[in-house]
């Protein structure tokens, strides 16, 4: 029986035990719902996490061979490149140099010549002294050409003084004005005087054209013919008019005297025969010159060159 | 009366008409009584004596016409207002030889004087009567025929354009070969004269043949038919480049040269502007002249002339050296440059000098070398008083001052460059020192004798504002040089020296 009462208040302690634990558990429930939450989910987290770590470390062994195969063919790439750009510098800078002193030579040569333009200056320069040595010769060929003209002309404006002043002559009775009767010798003037031949004015026309219209004289100024001289007593032939009296020219196709004469004195014939006999040279000489003798009262003889 | 009594008094008319035209004639070739004649009108009174019966009468009095309408003016306008010059133009054809000339006379005296007058000539078919009067044997009548044609031909184009219609110009190429030197002058001024006008008439003249026969009378010994021949040769060539080739085709040119020393002034001068003409188209016929010693002749000549004469020479200078640097050198070889300056000194009229400093420019504006030349001359401080001047006219200002531009922007020579500091305005003197701050940094001993010669100190006392071109390039030259030399000849040194040494306490 005591273990039933203690049963019994047991059962209530149970009872209230019970209401008290069911309290506490409905009271923890949610406590232990939620830490059973998260530890399960703490728990899934964790497989998760694992399940991805593992698939990042197969994901980063295929990118880290992808990438390293990618990026040495890339580099392979790059050296071809690098190469090539390395050979095609290298012929540039050959092909520069050659360009380069193509184009100097070129330039030097054919564009500005140095060289040609130093000679063309100099030749300048010496065609330049040239031209003025023959233009001063030119000019002073010119200039003594002027004063002999001038000189020319001096002389026979004196001349045609003296002719005109023919009366101051001294004749033999009377000494002239130039020529002084005091000792001293005829003076210049005199001299020009008597060498002047004077000749009684003629009526022949004029010898210069005047102009009937005097307007054309401002552009055509006669250049003045006193060149010529008439009055001078020349040693060649005289101004006249009527030919001489003693030439008689002969008409018609007579032959010259002497050649007549000349045709038979040089008989062939003789001279053929004195080279064939030189000792008789005397003998043929003699009977050459009795036919010449003969010929002039007789008819001519037979002669090989007559035709 | 009897029939000898009335022919009488006939013959002693014709006789006193005779004696009125010869003593009209007679007093017209002098200046004095043409007033008086004028007053006493004599122009209606000889009017009808030109249609007088007697054909002396008629000649003598065109003649007498003729010279008064010379004269003056006036008179030739009368003779155009009393309608004399129809009846002239008809009797052209018909009459004889020495009326012909009188007639011819007649025209060219009234149509020297001005335009109109050569036109009222033109417009009483004066021109078609000339020209048939060149197709004449007589050589008188062909001269003053082709003379009266000149005189028409020089005033304008379209008178000369009337002229070449009339086709007067094969005739005139044809009188050039006549052997009368006078008929050949007149020919060859009247086709001078067709030529200036333009290339068209020119082009004419060309075509008919003219240059060849030009060319061989170049060496004639007569110097009036050169002046009129180079004359003609240098109208043609003036006016485009295929023209002055065809004139130097004609292989004048060594040969002419020759007449560079001719006695006679105007044959000089004519070369020259022929020469000038040919060489100013482009550098190949520069080439051609200056190949055969064309240079020396002409620089030869400038200095055997003087005042207007030398002119052209100067200007063909100018010309051969504005082609190319090439023929500046070629130029300057020849010494032009010590020409230039005596002609620059010697020369008093301004536009003489204008090209001359043109020339001169046109030399020394192409490389340094060029430049030096012309600075050595000492030609570069003549050049800046030429600008300076007040008295020089605006002209020559302007070509002064272009001249020293160009030419200061080539030169590198400095002690040609000093003078200039001293006395140039700022345009001027900013290209100085310009030029100054291009040489000095370079060149050590520029530099010594900068800072000798007073240069430095020179530079130091321009004032220039801050920032402008001038005092960059005074900056440039000073940081040439060291501090204290600067600072040594900056103006107002001396007192601030001054100023330090009294507030000095001496310790």
């Amino acid at each position: 029986m005591a273990e039933l009462l203690r049963i019994e208040s047991e059962v209530e302690q149970f009872k209230t035990e019970l209401l008290y634990r069911h309290r506490q558990a409905e009271e923890n429930r949610l406590r232990e719902n939620q830490a059973a939450i998260q530890i399960q989910s703490w728990v899934r987290a964790c497989k998760v996490r694992a399940y991805l770590s593992h698939l990042h470390k197969k994901a980063i062994i295929i990118q880290k061979i992808w990438r390293g195969f990618t990026a040495r063919a890339h580099f392979r790439q790059m050296v071809k490149e690098a190469y090539f750009i390395m050979k095609m510098n290298f012929y540039e800078e050959m092909a520069v140099r050659i360009q380069r002193r193509w184009r100097g030579f070129f330039a030097r040569k054919f564009i500005h010549n140095f060289y040609a333009r130093k000679r063309y200056l100099e030749g300048v320069a010496a065609n330049n002294e040239l031209v003025r040595r023959e233009m001063d010769e030119i000019e002073e060929l010119q200039k003594r050409e002027r004063d002999c003209l001038k000189m020319v002309r001096e002389q026979t404006a004196k001349v045609y003084q003296a002719y005109r002043s023919h009366h101051l002559l001294s004749t033999k009775q009377c000494p002239g004005v130039l020529n002084p009767s005091f000792g001293s010798a005829p003076q210049e003037r005199e001299q020009l005087l008597r060498q002047v031949k004077y000749q009684p004015p003629t009526r022949l026309a004029p010898r210069r054209k005047t102009c009937v219209l005097s307007m054309s004289d401002p552009a055509a100024p006669s250049f003045p013919e006193s060149l010529e001289s008439p009055w001078i007593k020349t040693n060649g032939t005289s101004s006249s008019i009527l030919p001489p009296i003693g030439s008689k020219k002969q008409q018609g196709l007579l032959r010259e005297p002497g050649e007549v004469w000349e045709q038979r004195v040089n008989c062939p014939d003789l001279t053929l025969r004195l080279q064939t006999s030189y000792i008789k040279l005397h003998r043929t000489l003699r009977s050459g010159s009795m036919l010449y003798h003969q010929d002039l009262s007789q008819p001519m003889p037979r002669n090989t060159f007559r035709r | 009366m009897s029939q000898r009594q009335i022919i009488q008094v006939f013959e002693q008319y014709q006789k006193s008409r005779m004696q009125f035209v010869q003593t009209v004639a007679d007093l017209a070739s002098r200046q004095q009584n043409i007033e008086i004649l004028q007053n006493a009108g004599v122009m209606s009174l000889l009017r009808p004596l030109m249609l007088d019966v007697v054909p002396g009468v008629q000649q003598t009095a065109a003649l007498a016409l003729g010279r008064l309408a010379d004269h003056s003016d006036d008179l030739a306008e009368a003779v155009v207002k009393e309608d004399i010059l129809p009846h002239l133009v008809h009797s052209l054809a018909s009459q004889n030889r020495s009326y012909k000339k009188a007639a011819a006379f007649v025209l060219r005296a009234v149509a020297k004087h001005s335009p109109q007058l050569a036109q009222s000539v033109v417009a009483c078919g004066g021109v078609d009567a000339l020209v048939l009067c060149l197709e004449e044997f007589d050589p008188g009548v062909k001269e003053a025929a082709a003379w009266a044609l000149g005189y028409i031909a020089r005033h304008n184009a379209s008178l000369s354009q009337s002229v070449v219609d009339a086709g007067a110009v094969p005739l005139l190429v044809l009188c050039l070969l006549e052997p009368e030197m006078a008929l050949k002058r007149i020919a060859a001024s009247t086709l001078s004269d067709i030529c200036k006008h333009t290339p068209e008439l020119a082009q004419t003249v060309v075509e008919s043949g003219a240059i060849a026969h030009l060319a061989q009378m170049i060496l004639s010994p007569d110097a009036k038919l050169k002046r009129q021949v180079f004359s003609a040769l240098s109208q043609i060539s003036k006016h485009s480049v295929s023209l002055a080739e065809m004139v130097i085709e004609a292989e004048i040119f060594p040969a002419a040269m020759v007449c560079l020393r001719d006695q006679d002034e105007y044959v000089k001068k004519n070369i020259s502007t022929l020469m000038r003409e040919v060489v100013k188209h482009t550098p190949e016929l520069s080439q051609v002249i200056v190949n055969c010693g064309g240079m020396a002749a002409v620089i030869d000549y400038l200095g055997n002339c003087h005042g207007n004469l030398r002119l052209p020479g100067i200007m063909m200078l100018g010309y051969v050296a504005a082609h190319s640097e090439n023929l500046a050198m070629a130029v300057i070889l020849s010494k032009g440059v010590p020409q230039l300056s005596l002609c620059l000194s010697e020369e008093t009229e301004h536009h003489i000098k204008a090209a001359t400093v043109w020339s001169i420019g046109q030399i020394g504006r192409h490389t340094p070398e060029h430049a030096k030349a012309v600075a050595t001359a000492n030609l570069l401080p003549k050049l800046l008083q030429l600008y300076m001047d007040a008295g020089s006219s605006e002209d020559l200002q302007a070509k002064s001052k272009k001249a020293l531009k160009s030419i200061l922007q080539k030169c590198t020579y400095l002690p040609g460059l000093e003078p200039l500091l001293y006395d140039a305005p700022s345009n001027i003197l900013k290209h100085v020192v310009c030029q100054f701050s291009k040489v000095l940094p370079h060149d050590s001993k520029a530099r010594r004798l900068f800072v000798t010669s007073g240069g430095l100190k020179k530079v130091q006392e321009i004032e220039a504002e801050p920032g402008s071109v001038l005092q960059e390039h005074i900056n440039a030259i000073n940081s040439c040089f060291p501090e204290e030399i600067v600072r040594y000849y900056s103006p107002g040194y001396s007192e601030v020296l001054l100023e330090r040494l009294e507030n000095y306490q001496p310790a």
